[in-house]
């Protein structure tokens, strides 16, 4: 269905702001300028709606029952996960595994997939820009199992370097593990051409799109990764929902990670046998309701249309750059010639956390710290940004409340 | 230093003056660059406190001041505000006995100043952390009195 916002060709981001009763309120009496959406995104009443005709009407326990509620439930359940595979195109409904969120997504397969495969020595090749989530698992492998980490480089614009990722790909390599696009800096990376590489080097990939599901066309098949993850609460659902997806002969070969009920086919005193996927992976009973909810926000999304949410967002950051790069003591760090929704910034003469803490008082969210990606931030040199990231729902007057904030931070610092 | 620090009480008094946000930001501000120095040679991992968003450093002297431990405190962050808030709780607990500073809470300060938000958890930035530190080694102190009186 489409939104009555976008019919006709139009965008009108007053109509789908209202939409998302959180961006009505008022903070410290100055209307509300949210512009944390790379650390979660606000929800649109239809996601609550959905949330509150769960638990009224469709609720029990998923998958065990035999009577209507439970029923009920599993059907909403499994038809949210029918939604995640059309969002992303797989090819089948069993390679969606629900999960708590993309870090539990990443831990999985670096438990299960990576653990099995790793000796020491062999090399998992990750991106500088990658956040903590898709480092630390990485990491357990290294001190676990003695692999070895190795970086994709940069440029200092936040280029990603597709020649400097292909020179370290070596008979060693045995996954690649990468961003779609960076939560810090907004950079895009190329995941099929990527994932194409690899590939001619039998090296499987898994990518992360907690922000490239939120801002990018996402076609799994298209792009061939072995894996790709996300989180429901970046794309307007819930928190306590994420999605792995994996290709079905994989996650079939694979160990299963929690155990527990539903995953199992028979428990004997002596041995276990699992079940097929995605079951095999959803131990214990599974977030339902969010998972339901998560099936909601991305029909959410659908209506709207990604193309036209992006080109909106597109239109937003690039006057982002235009208004900050007025503001003398401000550096954006981040300009990657493929980029969405997100820019970085530090002022001169004040740290990041002054930033954010003054301009909240003017009622502009924004997130300042590390972002989670302290490899990619030692590359330039600095311990924290501030970061300003963009949804569909923001606007260019709020891009000008942000200015103008800032302009009166640097003017508390001078 | 270009100014002396103010007390505690006159502090608590300039801020009862100012009523825009943006006055007691500034004040903070100002707060923070009267502090003072902290050598670099204190600037170690082990005086730092742990957050997410700015660096925080604490370094602690105790001294035996008639019978009873009175701690001196230094410390510092690489961010305006947050060093604002490092004085007021120096101004609040430095050269203080150790009995005075465990049964000081600058939970009570901080409301009273309208600045508690800062010491709210969610703000990782390891200002929390600092006041528990404050309070942890004045406990210890007392603690190695008492074992040697």
């Amino acid at each position: 269905m489409t939104h009555p916002a976008v019919k006709n060709g139009s965008y009108d981001v007053e109509r789908i702001r209202a939409d998302f009763p959180a961006l009505a309120m008022q903070v410290y009496g100055k209307p509300l300028v949210y512009l944390d959406n790379a650390a979660s995104a606000q929800k649109p009443q239809a996601v609550l709606d959905r949330i509150q005709k769960a638990y009224t009407s469709e609720y029990g326990n998923v998958h065990r029952g035999l009577h209507y509620l439970a029923n009920a439930a599993t059907e909403a359940y499994e038809g949210a996960r029918e939604t995640v595979r059309a969002f992303l195109n797989a090819e089948r409904m069993e390679e969606i595994v629900f999960t708590r969120n993309a870090t539990e997504a990443i831990n999985l397969v670096a438990y299960t997939f990576g653990q099995d495969r790793i000796q020491p020595g062999d090399e998992i090749v990750i991106s500088i820009m990658e956040h903590h989530s898709n480092i630390v698992p990485w990491h357990f492998l290294r001190e676990r199992y003695g692999a070895v980490i190795k970086w994709a480089p940069v440029d200092e614009d936040g280029n990603f370097l597709i020649d400097e990722f292909e020179k370290l790909l070596t008979p060693r390599t045995k996954m690649v593990a990468m961003t779609q696009m960076s939560n810090a800096l907004g950079t895009i990376v190329p995941v099929k051409e990527v994932t194409r590489i690899a590939h001619a080097r039998g090296i499987p990939v898994l990518i992360d799109g907690s922000q490239g599901a939120v801002h990018l066309d996402i076609d799994v098949r298209d792009i061939g990764c072995d894996f790709y993850v996300f989180t429901g609460h970046k794309v307007y659902g819930p928190t306590g929902i994420g999605v792995l997806y994996g290709k079905y002969d994989l996650l079939a070969a694979m160990r299963p990670f929690n155990g527990g009920g539903e995953m199992i086919r028979d428990v004997f005193e002596d041995r276990v046998t699992y079940g097929d996927p995605p079951h095999k992976f959803e131990a214990g009973t599974p977030a339902i309701v969010q998972a339901i909810a998560l099936g909601a926000a991305i029909d959410y999304v659908q209506s709207i249309g990604k193309a036209r949410i992006r080109a909106h967002e597109n239109d937003v950051v690039k006057y982002a750059h235009q208004r900050l790069g007025e503001i003398n003591s401000l550096r954006i760090i981040g300009n990657a010639k493929e980029k969405a929704s997100i820019v970085s910034f530090e002022l001169k003469n004040a740290h990041p956390h002054d930033v954010a803490t003054v301009i909240d008082r003017s009622g502009v969210a924004v997130r300042a710290g590390t972002h989670c990606t302290m490899p990619l931030l030692a590359r330039y040199g600095v311990t924290a940004t501030c970061r300003a990231s963009f949804a569909m729902y923001n606007t260019r007057a709020e891009v000008d409340a942000l200015a103008q904030a800032l302009l009166k931070a640097q003017d508390l610092f001078a | 230093m270009a100014a002396p620090m103010p007390t505690i009480d006159e502090i608590v008094e300039n801020f009862s003056l100012l009523d825009d946000w943006d006055d007691r930001y500034r004040y903070l501000i100002e707060l923070g660059r009267m502090l003072a120095p902290l050598p670099d040679a204190a600037r170690t991992d082990a005086n730092k406190v742990r957050g997410c968003t700015s660096q925080v450093w604490l370094s602690t002297t105790v001294e035996d001041k008639g019978g009873e431990p009175v701690l001196r405190f230094l410390g510092d962050s690489d961010a305006h505000i947050v060093r604002g808030l490092v004085a007021i709780l120096l101004a609040l607990y430095s050269d203080q006995p150790a009995s005075h500073i465990v049964t000081t809470d600058a939970v009570a300060l901080f409301d009273k100043l309208s600045l508690r938000e800062h010491l709210t958890p969610q703000r990782s930035n390891g200002f929390r952390s600092m006041v528990d530190r404050i309070q942890t080694e004045a406990r210890d102190a007392l603690k190695a009195d008492q074992a040697v009186h």
